[in-house]
């Protein structure tokens, strides 16, 4: 008898799936390739895209520390050198760190909150075009020797038309035109996710601190991007229709470009550094199996390290001859940054020592590996960062070999480490099947290893004087050795990421089954099946509590309701996350991808002639129109983005 | 560049020991201002060395630590959390205050200064010593002479793009920022030769924009300005008096100046005293004839991008400019 109706049971369960499974599908074939909305799909582009962008940047990373190997090289002039790095420090910043975070975010969120998709998945969509044909316009661009040359920071007015002729900088503003566009539409989607779609009973207090580190994040870019869209457009009149917001001699003033581009670049290293706190959150409460310790206290220094963020923008200028007494406030407010993050990295200390260490077959699972070098690395260059801050320090350093050094040890050991971790843990989600840890363990020590040969000495060779930015230098000034030790640190780099190359390629053809929830993870994106079926989950999941998969044997509780046969999603009051109303989502469709193309010709044509501003507008108009024409066969509860 | 592994071995060492470069480093005090930077330096280091060493101490026990959750004592750990947030707070004030003090110190007026007034372009420095007394202004390029034991108050501005002013042993940076005028004050301590670069990127350039800096005594100084303040020497040789001919009936003239000549361009640096200097084209070059011919010959081949073109001349002309301009003492 109840035989029979366990059978019955799974026979429903079996048709209810099969139903989810036929209202989300997409379409097949290569058509269901350039139409998906779902968020997953799209994740996984992103991030496969922002991988090559890093690897790309990477290599150009390896020419530019042949050249500096020794004294007086001759390995590529100053002309190549100078396009090496602008475009290295362009790509790694707006193509590789913040969209990989962002696009990670666009993966896990929406499970992590128990969402059956992102919030407003066309403009998701959209915003991978955007992302994909702004940074295929800037290498091919650099391939035809036409990359940007004054720097990722295109001060004025070396990026002016006088001194920075042809369109080599005009591409790189469109390039930040391109990246911004793209960032805010994800930006908006994850606040909209966590503000609307968490799942029922994941109050404000249960939201895992990940998505809170991407909420904060998420905000952080809407209210930084709009800074350096103003400041490259201006720089986009200035060369193209003679505007004069930076020139001097026509009472504009060079110092504006700086302000406007750090009030944005100051905020978008931290759009790159939390995503890396809220990661770091999550595997270090993964591996200890306790919730992290102060949990109040790490949402609040997230949220204290976002508002800072907007408050320290003249720490890039202390040389630039501002008045002092102002100088001093921006001293102190950016030394203020080390409060949250000591607070955090105390949290997560005390997380790993009260908790109880899940290994991994005896041995410290990679991600948190990756965890652990992250304390070793940012926590020097936090120090090295409170030491910038000081302005008679910092007028010595300043655009030294220091300044690199310390930013590639916040930026690599502060983000990129917790990220390769991140893609350790969650890379079993996302493709069902465990990365080596063999290897992982390998690539760890490889990276970890080859940075610091590479970047301490910098610390060294800024203290003795060496500029950043010079294609050479003179022998005899003592900073030969270090640039060769760095030289040859920068390839056991290149070792150790081909290395995580061949692990993911290995992996995805023969790894091991994941199962639901390899690592013992407590959040909602281990409920569901490795990978994730389209609709996420088969019922709405519903919690309790901040960790709703522990203890792990736990039967998670759902919430029924949703339509099976139509793409319905869960909208819950954004304090409390009580069910709110039923979302129709949309269907997959090939706007979103037409509407990038529009206005990829649009930007792209901009640079070559101020009609094209006018002229690409129509396409836009057209298939922005079609895109959000109302739809009669959806329900009334609305289905607009 | 071969290394055998004898040399890699003390690399650590070498690596340690920034005594091997005085002339441009922040480490190597030799006047007031980079002793100011210096002190933070020293202070930092003593804070930030120690707390590094503690979170990471703090986190191998962490690791090491076995016992499960249930015996942790909660209260205890929220007692430490405020005493290291209490420790942050204390350490930063005591940073934000010693910071602060130092920038006023780098600050005060300058006492009795000397004036100079340096101009950056792409990609040299421009340097005119300054008196209320015209007749006693000159101009010079790439070499600033300082006295030892006195403020020099140097006015820092640009003829074209941002530039950095920038050495090390002496003083922290200020930028050169085109339509504004900064000023910082210099207070050399040692005498001796010590050597700046452009901080800012500026361009295909920026490597090769170097300063050379003599501090001198008292009696030194006042001689190398006297010189200074003299017009140029007039040719010695035939040759060198060929040079000259050359010099200001061809392209030269219309970008160089030489005191005291028909020569009075002032798109390149001032030549009335080149020979006296120690380097060609902001330290591109170390100053002798040899150098000087190939510079001349192609200053694109050192420094590609050097707004100086490659004027066509026959060799036997080019040495007779080279003779004129060497006897530029």
């Amino acid at each position: 008898m109840s035989e029979t109706i366990d059978s019955i049971e799974a026979g429903q369960a079996q048709a209810r799936r099969d139903a989810l499974e036929r209202t989300w599908a997409d379409r097949p074939g290569f058509i269901g390739w350039l139409t998906t909305v779902d968020h997953k799909r799209v994740a996984h582009r992103y991030i496969a895209t922002a991988l090559v962008f890093f690897a790309l940047a990477g290599a150009l990373a390896l020419l530019m520390r042949i050249q500096l190997s020794r004294p007086e090289n001759h390995f590529m002039g100053p002309d190549r050198y100078n396009q090496l790095f602008s475009m290295h420090g362009s790509a790694m910043m707006f193509l590789f760190a913040v969209p990989i975070m962002e696009a990670v975010a666009v993966y896990v969120v929406p499970l992590m909150v128990g969402a059956r998709n992102i919030a407003f998945p066309r403009l998701n969509a959209f915003s991978y075009w955007v992302y994909l044909f702004g940074g295929v316009m800037i290498f091919v661009a650099f391939f035809l020797n036409i990359g940007p040359e004054a720097g990722w920071t295109a001060y004025v007015p070396l990026s002016s038309s006088d001194f920075s002729p042809g369109k080599r900088t005009d591409f790189w503003a469109q390039m930040i035109t391109f990246t911004e566009v793209a960032a805010l539409c994800v930006a908006v989607e994850i606040v909209a996710t966590v503000m609307a779609m968490r799942a029922p009973g994941m109050t404000l207090s249960r939201i895992p601190l990940y998505a809170w580190s991407m909420f904060v994040t998420s905000l952080m870019v809407i209210f930084a991007m709009p800074a350096v869209m103003l400041g490259s457009t201006f720089l986009i009149t200035d060369r193209l229709v003679g505007t004069q917001f930076y020139n001097a001699a026509e009472g504009g003033d060079a110092l504006l470009w700086q302000h406007l581009f750090w009030f944005f670049g100051h905020p978008e290293v931290y759009i790159i550094f939390i995503p890396a706190l809220g990661m770091i959150s999550e595997i270090v409460q993964t591996f200890s199996r306790r919730p992290v310790y102060g949990y109040t206290a790490m949402v609040l220094a997230l949220m204290a390290t976002g508002f800072l963020a907007f408050g320290l923008w003249v720490h890039h200028m202390f040389a630039t001859g501002l008045p002092p007494l102002g100088n001093s406030f921006y001293t102190a407010a950016s030394m203020m940054i080390a409060i949250p993050s000591g607070a955090q990295i105390y949290c997560w200390i005390a997380t790993l020592w009260s908790g109880r260490k899940a290994l991994v077959a005896g041995r410290i699972a990679t991600p948190l590996l990756f965890v652990l070098g992250f304390f070793a690395l940012f926590v020097l260059g936090g120090l090295t960062g409170v030491m910038l801050a000081s302005v008679p320090l910092d007028q010595q350093v300043h655009d030294s070999y220091f300044v690199v050094a310390h930013f590639h040890y916040v930026l690599i050991g502060g983000a990129v480490f917790p990220l390769m971790g991140a893609l350790y843990y969650w890379f079993p989600k996302m493709s069902g099947r465990m990365l080596s840890e063999r290897l992982g363990r390998w690539q760890f020590w490889l990276f970890f290893i080859g940075f610091n040969v590479t970047f301490f000495p910098m610390h060294i060779l800024g203290l003795m004087g060496m500029p950043r930015r010079v294609y050479t230098y003179p022998a005899g000034l003592g900073w030969d050795l270090p640039n060769l030790i760095a030289s040859i640190g920068s390839f056991v780099i290149a070792l150790s990421v081909l290395l995580f190359a061949i692990n993911v390629l290995r992996t995805l053809r023969s790894g091991k089954p994941a199962g639901d929830n390899p690592w013992g993870a407590p959040t909602l994106e281990w409920a569901t099946t490795s990978p994730p079926p389209p609709y996420n989950f088969e019922e709405a999941p519903a919690v309790r509590s901040r960790d709703p998969l522990w203890p792990l044997d736990t039967d998670l509780e759902v919430m029924t309701g949703l339509s099976k046969t139509k793409r319905e999603a869960l909208l819950t009051s954004s304090t409390d996350a009580l069910p709110a109303t039923r979302w129709a989502m949309p269907d997959p469709g090939i706007w979103p991808f037409l509407s990038a193309i529009a206005i990829t010709v649009m930007f792209v044509w901009s640079i070559f002639s101020p009609w094209g501003v006018v002229w690409g507008s129509i396409p836009i108009a057209i298939t922005l129109t079609v895109w959000f024409w109302p739809k009669r066969s959806q329900p009334s509860m609305g289905g607009g983005e | 560049m071969r290394f055998t592994a004898r040399q890699l071995l003390p690399g650590a060492a070498a690596l340690a020991c920034t005594a091997c470069n005085r002339v441009q480093s922040t480490l190597s005090w030799s006047g007031d201002q980079a002793a100011a930077s210096g002190s933070i330096w020293n202070l930092m280091l003593w804070i930030c060395v120690p707390v590094y060493v503690a979170v990471l101490v703090a986190l191998a026990l962490a690791m090491r630590r076995r016992e499960s959750a249930a015996d942790v004592d909660e209260r205890a750990v929220g007692r430490g959390f405020t005493a290291w947030l209490a420790l942050i707070v204390t350490l930063l004030s005591v940073l934000v205050v010693a910071s602060f003090a130092v920038d006023r110190r780098l600050n005060r007026p300058a006492v009795a200064p000397l004036h100079v007034r340096i101009t950056a372009r792409q990609w040299w420095w421009d340097i005119q010593y300054l008196d209320p007394d015209v007749s006693k202004r000159f101009s010079t390029a790439n070499e600033l002479h300082l006295p030892v034991d006195r403020d020099t108050r140097i006015e820092l501005a640009s003829a074209d793009v941002i530039h950095s002013f920038w050495v090390p042993s002496l003083s922290g940076k200020l930028d050169l920022i085109p339509g504004r005028t900064n000023a910082l004050t210099l207070t050399p301590r040692k005498v001796g030769w010590y050597r700046g670069q452009c901080a800012e990127f500026c361009g295909l350039q920026h490597a090769h924009m170097a300063l050379d800096v003599r501090v001198d005594d008292a009696a030194g100084f006042a001689a190398w300005r006297a010189h200074q303040l003299e017009a140029a020497n007039p040719p010695a040789t035939a040759s060198a008096t060929a040079g000259k001919r050359l010099f200001e009936s061809g392209a030269c003239a219309m970008c160089h100046a030489v005191a005291g000549t028909d020569a009075g361009g002032h798109n390149g640096p001032d030549l009335t005293h080149l020979a006296s200097r120690r380097t060609i084209a902001a330290g591109t070059y170390p100053m002798d004839r040899d150098h000087l011919d190939r510079w001349i010959a192609d200053p694109q081949r050192p420094k590609p991008g050097a707004l100086m073109p490659a004027v066509p001349l026959d060799p036997r002309d080019r040495g007779a400019i080279d003779d004129y301009l060497m006897g530029l003492r």
